[in-house]
């Protein structure tokens, strides 16, 4: 009899156990995950900055991002991903809108329109022998659009 | 019993263990359980069936998944059929499950030697929904990725963890090959031996609290389960298959264009059963949204079965003559509140537009504007009504349900372009 609790005991303890440790590696892994580790920053060639003209917008549908280049000769690579669920914005007259519910952004990519509350992300953009490089694995979360988001050539 | 245990051994031996030998007259009654139970179980076994010859087909990637769904379709025999089939008993499963969880609800069913099998009862509800989710995204195609991009991105409002457990569950910052061969697993392994673990103990535990509740605790007339229940049974697990058949020749599961990550439909919805949550984001702070009130109805459904009733209650449905005023009430009230204010959020209350902490203006304030009629109704009904502690929780479950359902109604069917409300 005593045996039999034993056994029931030690087996009930091993799948606790089990059971516990997955679900601390799960919740590990989660909050691992948060700290990103940036080894895996890909490069995303845009082209020669000469190519890009003053006040327009360039779609980059492969790195998933609109390069906008401003009056000022600054440049910004503002995701295509609407902040709201996830949709894919387009670009229209003002800025970006989204299909999906109707979420409007600026040129800025600064919230014209709810039910998005945040302003489209932006990834970090390098100029290395005058070809512009976009970070597309980094997306830079912001609350809104400040000048030294810029980057000059 | 004697007859049948040497005339059909394999019958009794082992399709009636699930049975005790002699039950109350009362259970066999079919406006007791409507058999809902039952329906679950048999939908869970036309699924197994129809979705193991599916898997014969299927290729779990991005290339290959929606090809292999089209060829199957048409070039082999009833391959649309054998798919309507699953797609249209994954949905019955839905409302089978969720009538199953109103039913032991509203007939007391879920008290003492019942309450561990209510907490099954949920886990299974959950298995339920996130095998109707996962099996949403295996056909690939714009309606399946768009709904799958939108939930998992609802799941980025959780604060702190949102971002990364919505990258674990993808596999990715957006649902590509990875999303998918993690849902297929899910969805063909994982999640069938979670329910059936789940099932055998939630069918176990029925046994163990002998049987389901009956209306009359004082009547204890016996009878044998074969032929008294099981010719009901078979009845109804017959009408049940003819059912899904007629319905699946009829009606085809839907099918768009193969997915494009670069292109969202307009409107984008979730599934339909979790068109309530994204209805609710539509109007509330995403924290209040996504944290605040699943907690509290978690807690709060935890709760319910945890009240000492009176016994003689337990199997009663509607819990007394006042019980079915109660209800009715209830499902008006929270009618009217839910679609009250949903017009209002629409048309002439733009909170986000006051100048506070979004958390307030969109969280709070909405919050309380519910929260405030909800009580003040309940105290009527404890004042005039003289409602009992049950009586009142009965009421809060059906406000509960009414106003899911109805914010589901209105994302389903009245949410046009842009989600504006179209009438």
């Amino acid at each position: 009899m005593g045996k039999n609790i034993f056994r029931r005991s030690f087996i009930k303890k091993a799948i606790i156990a089990i059971v516990s440790l997955e679900a601390a590696y799960l919740i590990f892994d989660v909050f691992k995950n948060k700290s990103k580790d940036k080894l895996g920053s890909e490069m995303f060639i845009a082209g020669n900055s000469a190519r890009f003209e003053k006040n327009k917008m360039y779609p980059f549908n492969s790195g998933k991002f609109y390069l906008s280049v401003f009056e000022d000769g600054g440049m910004l690579a503002i995701s295509i991903k609407c902040t709201h669920l996830g949709c894919i914005v387009q670009p229209n007259n003002d800025g970006f809108l989204c299909p999906c519910h109707a979420s409007a952004f600026d040129k800025h990519g600064e919230v014209l329109s709810p039910p998005a509350t945040r302003a489209l992300d932006i990834f970090p953009i390098s100029i290395e022998k005058g070809e512009v490089l976009v970070d597309t694995s980094n997306p830079i979360k912001r609350k809104g659009f400040r000048k030294s988001q810029l980057t000059y050539v | 019993m004697k007859n049948n245990e040497t005339k059909y051994p394999i019958f009794v031996n082992f399709l009636l263990h699930l049975h005790p030998y002699m039950l109350n007259k009362q259970a066999v009654k079919f406006s007791r359980t409507f058999g809902l139970g039952g329906i679950n179980a048999l939908l869970f076994v036309i699924l197994t069936v129809t979705g193991i010859l599916m898997r014969f087909f299927y290729v779990p990637t991005p290339e290959g998944a929606y090809d292999s769904i089209v060829s199957f379709q048409n070039q082999s025999i009833l391959g649309t059929l054998i798919r309507n089939i699953h797609h249209w008993s994954a949905m019955f499963m839905v409302v089978a499950a969720f009538l199953h969880l109103l039913r032991v609800f509203y007939s007391q069913s879920i008290f003492y030697e019942r309450r561990k099998n209510w907490y099954y009862g949920l886990a299974l509800f959950i298995v339920v929904l996130a095998f109707n989710f996962t099996g949403y995204l295996l056909p690939w195609d714009q309606l399946s990725f768009w709904a799958v991009t939108i939930m998992t991105n609802i799941v980025e409002y959780l604060p702190f963890v949102g971002d990364s457990f919505a990258n674990m569950i993808r596999g990715g910052e957006t649902v590509n090959e990875n999303t998918l061969l993690n849902f297929y697993t899910f969805h063909t392994a994982l999640l069938p031996l979670l329910f059936v673990i789940f099932a055998m103990l939630h069918i176990w535990m029925v046994r163990k609290a002998r049987g389901v509740t009956v209306a009359n605790n004082n009547e204890n007339e016996m009878v044998n389960v074969y032929p008294a229940l099981i010719q009901k049974e078979i009845i109804v697990a017959l009408s049940l298959v003819v059912f899904i058949v007629l319905f699946a020749l009829f009606f085809d599961a839907p099918l768009l264009e193969k997915a494009n990550p670069l292109i969202s439909p307009n409107p984008s919805k979730a599934p339909w059963y979790f068109m309530g949550i994204q209805e609710l984001l539509i109007h509330l702070h995403p924290f209040v949204a996504t944290v605040v009130i699943p907690l509290a109805l978690t807690i709060f459904f935890i709760y319910i079965p945890k009240i000492n009733i009176d016994k003689d209650k337990v199997g009663t449905w509607l819990y007394s003559a006042k019980g079915k005023s109660i209800i009715i009430l209830s499902t008006v009230f929270s009618s009217i509140i839910t679609i009250l204010l949903i017009v209002i959020f629409e048309y002439l209350l733009h909170l986000n537009q006051l100048n506070m902490l979004l958390f307030i203006s969109t969280g709070i304030i909405p919050l309380f504007m519910f929260l405030v009629p909800s009580f003040a109704f309940l105290l009527y009904l404890k004042m005039a009504k003289k409602a009992d502690k049950l009586e009142l929780i009965i009421s809060v479950t059906t406000i509960i349900f009414t106003s899911y359902i109805i914010m589901s109604l209105i994302g389903i069917w009245f949410r046009g372009e842009g989600m504006h409300l179209i009438f």
